[in-house]
């Protein structure tokens, strides 16, 4: 099993911890992997993105992804989707926030930026695309802060993790603290 | 032995105390800082571990701490190398006793940096051997190396990690703290014919250093971290080999699956270089193609060699266009580079335009109290001829509209020489120095002695948010906490600035915005050097439980809160301003200026400025 996995998002929207989540639950499993994030400057508001990699069956040397070699991309923002879709595989994974993250510069003049575009380009060019409507998965788990772990629960049900949803809720054991496990097994597990 | 999924720079703090480091130091830096940090956390009882204030202070401690025979590592990134030159560039000639590494980070593209600068050039320049990893795994080793290798030749050492590096994940097998080595230091011998500098001294010195780095270049030749890769049999007829260094490696050895392998000589000491495996490698090579960042400093060694040795190998790289001279290598560019190197060009990009994407740059948080401040003195001033001289630190992006106040920004400590000098040459000019708390200790005192001496006339500002924010929240001398636990007395920025005879010293709450402009407009007319200190925690530590939420009855859609300071929790829809909650801290700032009231804060902020609580929330993700 190989797996490339892009996350992408917008700093502060909590790409990191999804990208450690993926790479601890398959550490438990003995699956040799490797990731990169971006981490600085970038984290405040602008464009981040991790990469994530695991195989069994070749040795990795880069932690970073090439272009057309993603199996998925989890998009937090349907904009930063557009712009890491030359990473994703012809026949890839793609699961996105359908809530837009506008620029503050949009607030000042209209930009011309719609989520709306980003995400009929999205339909047009990805076969296998998982739209998660962020804005009421958030209103129902109950926590603006949670996209990550309902993004995470969309790709595992695509079944493009290579992943089990009890390794990610390991993980979120090992990695989040105890009174944030039952938001986020909830946010996990959530299904419109 | 076990194994942890380490970030390179974990693992460089967990090798340094394999290694029995005995003192720890730096100043914060993308991307060297958690290397320290990582020390901090794991350290056991006899290591010793703080962030000096600033890179020179800690070079001279690791220095000290060698002389007295101590396992030191000294961490930064390469700015802050220039910082600590003077000290580094002596300690290579007087030597060292026990082992002293200098961890210093680089940051091609640059992603977090003011310069593309190349420490392995550095490594040349001071003549101090370096070690260059191209994963966490080898930096792990790498650190080990350093320590054993300082101390047979009484050298500082490098190792020069690059973002990649620093911020990549892997596996790491590590050695158990029982299996670490204990390193007793011997403690500090006088001997002023060894640790004082005079020119006989460095005259010795200097001819020994050059025989040592010669001696060097046939150790490291032998050192496996220094290795051909061999060609397969489909590349051998080509007869072209790949010399790389640093992440690069990771991106030819990725390459090589799909394109076949070449001959490939992978560069782990670029000082002093492997002369006799590079000679090795070259050898029935018609032509190399060299792949690193930054400088081309392999590139250059080896047309050096084939000169030297007279060699007919065309050395290929970046000096000849096939490697970009600036920026970052990646997976795509160096699998490219070397397809069109062995004549099968990959296919053009089929180019396809996307709608036009959002531009991100990033900006300040909700909420921060930088964002208040900049606009005080924004207010304060308007209509004056003014100049706003930035730094170092998240508020250089004060610079983004609409706050647009950030005029210049040079390195850290800067902008207090420019304001100062700006005035002397245009009288008329009301001139600003912004400077961040942890840099105001780390490099602007000399500026307030010079300004103050000198007669200069301009306003500090001293965006005071009790912490290093930038980096990721480091202490510093005026927070009050070191990294060996210990809570000290913080040193006063109002009591510095006093006592070096600065007369108006002001200290008010950016977030209490009409008394922030008053206290500016008092002050900035003042004869002198005058301070404004604005005091108010980073909203990423300090997190309130406060929201703002707009009346969509009272909000008249004038939009002024958005127009006048740009902060990202705010919005315009159907005609009404709108506050993202995900983001907003409940600063204030947007409903102070709302014409019409139609901003709420609940619950409304407590006097002491906010209140400390949890920020790790599951989204959370600190930066």
């Amino acid at each position: 099993m190989t797996k490339n996995i892009i996350l992408c998002g917008v700093g502060g929207q909590g790409t990191v911890l999804a990208s450690r989540l993926i790479s601890s639950a398959a550490m438990a499993r003995d699956i040799p992997v490797l990731s990169a994030e971006t981490i600085g400057m970038a984290q405040r508001g602008g464009s981040v993105f991790s990469h994530v990699r695991m195989s069994t069956d070749e040795v990795l040397y880069s932690p970073m992804i090439a272009k057309g070699e993603a199996d998925l991309i989890i998009a937090f923002e349907p904009g930063e989707a557009v712009r890491q879709l030359p990473f994703l595989k012809p026949d890839g994974r793609m699961v996105v926030s359908s809530r837009p993250v506008m620029p503050v510069t949009a607030a000042l003049s209209d930009t011309g930026y719609r989520a709306e575009t980003m995400l009929d380009y999205l339909s047009s060019h990805v076969a296998r695309l998982t739209v998660v409507d962020a804005e009421r998965a958030l209103k129902d788990v109950g926590s603006p802060k949670v996209l990550n772990l309902i993004l995470l629960g969309a790709a595992l049900r695509a079944d493009a993790l290579g992943l089990e949803t009890a390794d990610l809720k390991e993980a979120i054991r090992r990695n989040i603290k105890e009174k944030f496990h039952a938001l986020n097994f909830r946010a996990l597990e959530y299904e419109p | 032995m076990h194994s942890e999924f380490l970030m390179g720079n974990e693992a460089i703090a967990l090798g340094a105390l394999a290694a029995g480091v005995n003192l720890v130091c730096g100043y914060p830096g993308t991307p060297s800082t958690e290397v320290l940090e990582t020390v901090a956390k794991r350290r056991g009882e006899g290591v010793y571990v703080e962030w000096s204030v600033n890179e020179k202070v800690a070079m001279e401690m690791a220095g000290g701490a060698a002389y007295a025979g101590a396992r030191a590592l000294v961490t930064m990134k390469q700015m802050g190398l220039n910082v600590a030159s003077d000290p580094l560039m002596c300690l290579e000639y007087i030597g060292v006793k026990g082992g002293l590494v200098v961890l210093v980070a680089d940051d091609p593209g640059p992603i977090s940096s003011q310069t593309e600068q190349d420490t392995r050039s550095f490594a040349a320049f001071s003549k101090v051997p370096l070690f260059d990893p191209s994963s966490a795994e080898e930096a792990y080793q790498m650190v080990q190396e350093a320590f054993e290798l300082s101390e047979k030749y009484q050298t500082p050492v490098f190792l020069r990690p690059t973002t990649r590096v620093s911020h990549g994940y892997a596996s790491v097998r590590v050695k158990d703290p029982e299996e670490y080595t204990v390193h007793i230091p011997e403690g500090f011998v006088r001997d002023s014919s060894r640790w004082v500098i005079f020119p006989r001294l460095s005259f010795n010195a200097h001819r020994k250093i050059e025989e040592r780095n010669e001696a060097l270049q046939d150790d490291f030749s032998e050192n496996p971290l220094n290795r051909i890769e061999p060609e397969d049999a489909a590349a051998a007829p080509l007869r072209k080999g790949v010399a790389v260094g640093g992440f690069s490696y990771t991106y030819v050895m990725e390459a090589r699956k799909k394109l076949g392998a070449l001959r490939t000589l992978k560069v782990s000491t670029p000082f002093p270089f492997p002369e006799k495996k590079a000679v090795e490698f070259l050898s029935g090579l018609d032509e190399v193609l060299c792949v690193e960042e930054l400088d081309p400093v392999i590139e250059r060694e080896l047309i050096y060699l084939c000169g030297k040795y007279g060699l007919k190998t065309k050395i290929l790289g970046k000096m000849t266009g096939q490697i970009p001279r600036s920026g970052e290598n990646s997976r795509d560019s160096v699998t490219a580079a070397l397809a069109a190197f062995i004549g099968r060009p990959l296919p053009p990009e089929e180019a396809e335009t996307p709608p036009p994407l959002p531009v991100r740059p990033p900006v300040l948080c909700a909420g921060c109290p930088h964002r208040a401040s900049f606009y005080a003195v924004k207010q304060a001033m308007k209509g004056r001829k003014t100049v706003f001289c930035g730094d170092i630190g998240c508020y250089t992006l004060g610079n983004a509209m609409p706050l647009d106040m950030v005029d210049t920004c040079l390195c850290m400590g800067a902008g207090l020489g420019i304001a100062q000098s700006l005035n002397h040459l245009e009288k008329d000019r009301s001139c600003f120095a912004f400077v961040g708390d942890s840099t105001f200790f780390a490099s602007a005192l000399p500026g307030v002695v010079n300004a103050v001496y000198n007669q200069a006339e301009f306003t500090l500002i001293v965006l005071d948010n009790s912490t290093t924010a930038m980096t990721g929240h480091q202490p510093h001398p005026g927070t009050g906490k070191t990294m060996m636990n210990q809570v000290v007395e913080k040193i006063s920025i109002e009591n510095i600035l006093r006592g070096i005879g600065v007369t108006a010293v002001e200290t008010v709450d950016p977030l209490d915005h009409a008394h922030a402009v008053e206290t500016v407009r008092s002050i900035a007319d003042l004869p002198g050097v005058k301070a404004v200190i604005f005091r108010s925690p980073c909203v990423a530590l300090f997190r309130a439980e406060a929201q703002a939420t707009v009346d969509p009855e009272k909000c008249i859609g004038c939009k002024k809160c958005i127009r006048e300071i740009g902060c990202p929790a705010l919005s315009f829809r159907d005609g009404k301003v709108h506050v993202d909650p995900a983001q907003c801290n409940g600063c204030t700032l947007c409903a102070q200026l709302c014409p019409v009231k139609a901003i709420e804060v609940t619950p409304p902020p407590t006097p002491a400025g906010g209140n400390p609580s949890d920020s790790a929330t599951a989204g959370g993700n600190k930066a």
